[in-house]
């Protein structure tokens, strides 16, 4: 079997030939540190500010808002911690939910040992924060607000603006990750009424190792990296030229024709759900039906364990995901899935299969013929498989 | 991650389902860690004949029960109580070590399946070590 297909464009995405276009100059001729001041440097110069400029463009931000960093998890903490840091007088009390990238979730733990209290928020069945609950939750010690624009494994689109106006009201500072949600869906810094907000290249077709992090002007937030001159002081070290001029044309090749792509891909994702939902009996969708990023399916599959899944799908060629404990690296299944509400053993059966540019209607039937089967033989062979 | 043999373990599983006339059936491992073994055998005159599994778990889990019956199969059950999850794991030319739990519970399972026939038979079944049903490492991560 020589097919492959991928479905894991929540992990990464290929990058595009025409960003690999734009990168290779900065990797070859064009050299120059951009801190220079000879001619030689000027290309290098140009293609940061540039890049920024396409950075702000597809966010409806300033370039001057726009800093860059190594990557997205990179971006997260640094939001956190220095908005943490920067503004600890006015008091330690952070809000997050329960779902959010270890990026975050992490850093946040990291906050708690310095003695910052922090409050998870619950979601509910389909993942969503409620803006009552946020409401709620707020003290006069709250400092920042840190939640996801979109959940990595089951794709649910949180009502940020929403949550942000909530926090705006009581002057607190409003960060999220919008790692999977730039380049899937429309991102406006403005619309959103955030403070801060996250990203990563690779996730809509760019390298990897390149993130950025909007910050509006005038928010109160630490330098991360001591050094240089660079990113305005804010964020030291060389700039990984070649990284950022693939993340701007990246980020302008994903944001010019949003609509017409999500139109296609969420297509494709409805087809494949509808095609697993009747296919597969004690089967399930995890997540929102309408608030959910385009390219976004997770399923559960009843009595039967993810990675097991996800070796057998490798075997026919399918790369894709799984929130089972064995793919986590612990004993327990992801946190998200049981933030949900769902148990232990059904959790480890689950499967996200995250749909790109580059995916076809064929991938999609491909997928369809072969994973029922798959699923039944992994059930054949499970004690927990009433059918047998 | 996994080796060769592993893998053919897991994609051509040997041993898969129930035997009808089992005399000795083990099982251990909880669904909340995700792994639960089910062990059946069919021993006569103290003879393992016949020996097959059910699995819920990783690739592992499903290799290591694979290898586990086919280990014990044709041995006497004093002869399939000493088997070690250390040998699984040689026999399977290792496992990662967040999985060495699996070996565990194919050990596990094996015994569990025995001190069965031991009960049923009204026999004296002298633990060789406790268990609770899960591997234990459930209270802590892999690393």
């Amino acid at each position: 079997m020589n097919r492959f297909v991928y479905l894991d464009n929540s992990a990464t995405t290929p990058v595009k030939p025409q960003v690999l276009d734009a990168m290779l100059p900065y990797l070859k001729e064009e050299y120059g540190n951009p801190s220079s001041i000879y001619k030689k440097a000027a290309a290098s110069a140009t293609a940061v500010s540039q890049a920024r400029a396409q950075v702000a463009k597809a966010l409806g931000a300033e370039p001057s808002e726009i800093f860059f960093t190594a990557c997205g998890t990179e971006a997260d903490n640094w939001a956190i911690k220095g908005a943490a840091f920067a503004n600890q007088k006015k008091g330690m009390h952070i809000i997050s939910s329960q779902i959010e990238h270890h990026a975050v979730l992490h850093s946040l733990e990291y906050l708690e040992k310095q003695g910052f209290s922090v409050t998870y928020l619950p979601v509910d069945k389909e993942g969503k924060v409620s803006p009552e609950d946020l409401q709620n939750a707020i003290t006069e010690e709250t400092i920042l607000v840190t939640i996801m624009m979109a959940n990595n494994e089951i794709g649910t689109i949180e009502p940020i603006a929403e949550l942000a106006r909530i926090a705006k009201e009581k002057n607190i500072l409003f960060h999220t990750d919008a790692v999977q949600a730039v380049g899937s869906v429309p991102v406006d810094v403005k619309e959103l009424g955030v403070d801060m907000l996250s990203l990563s290249a690779h996730k809509f077709g760019g390298p990897k190792g390149v993130g950025a992090l909007y910050i509006k002007k005038g928010t109160k937030i630490d330098t991360f990296m001591h050094g240089g001159a660079q990113e305005r002081s804010r964020r030291a070290g060389t700039e990984n030229v070649a990284g950022l001029a693939g993340l701007g044309e990246a980020i302008s090749l994903a944001t010019g024709n949003l609509s017409e792509k999500a139109t296609r891909i969420e297509a494709l994702r409805n087809k494949l759900i509808e095609g697993v939902l009747a296919r597969i009996p004690d089967s399930h969708v995890n997540g929102s039906l309408t608030d959910r990023l385009p390219g976004n399916a997770n399923f559960c599959f009843r009595y039967i364990e993810g990675e097991a899944l996800l070796l057998r799908l490798d075997a026919k060629g399918v790369a894709a995901s799984s929130g089972s404990a064995c793919t986590s690296g612990s004993l327990d299944p992801s946190h998200v899935l049981l933030a949900l509400g769902l148990p232990h053993e059904i959790a480890h059966g689950s499967l996200r299969l995250s749909i790109g540019e580059q995916n076809t209607e064929e991938d999609i039937d491909y997928v369809l013929e072969i994973l029922p089967g798959i699923v039944q033989t992994l059930r054949m062979m499970s004690p927990l498989y009433p059918g047998n | 991650m996994y080796s060769e043999k592993v893998m053919d373990h897991f994609e051509n599983p040997r041993n898969v389902g129930e035997i009808k006339d089992a005399n000795a059936i083990g099982q251990v491992g909880n669904a909340k860690c995700g792994d639960i073994m089910k062990i059946y055998m069919k021993i006569e005159d103290g003879v393992i004949q016949d020996c097959s599994f059910k699995t819920f778990g990783c690739g592992a889990a499903i290799a290591t029960s694979s290898m586990a019956t086919e280990m014990v199969k044709g041995k006497t059950v004093e002869e399939a109580r000493k088997l070690t999850n250390a040998a699984v794991m040689e026999a399977l030319d290792g496992l990662p070590p967040a999985k060495v739990h699996c070996s565990v519970l194919a050990e596990e399972a094996i015994e569990a399946a025995i001190e069965d026939y031991y009960k049923r038979n009204n026999l004296t079944f002298e633990p060789k070590k406790k268990c609770s049903g899960c591997c234990g490492s459930c209270d802590h991560h892999h690393e």
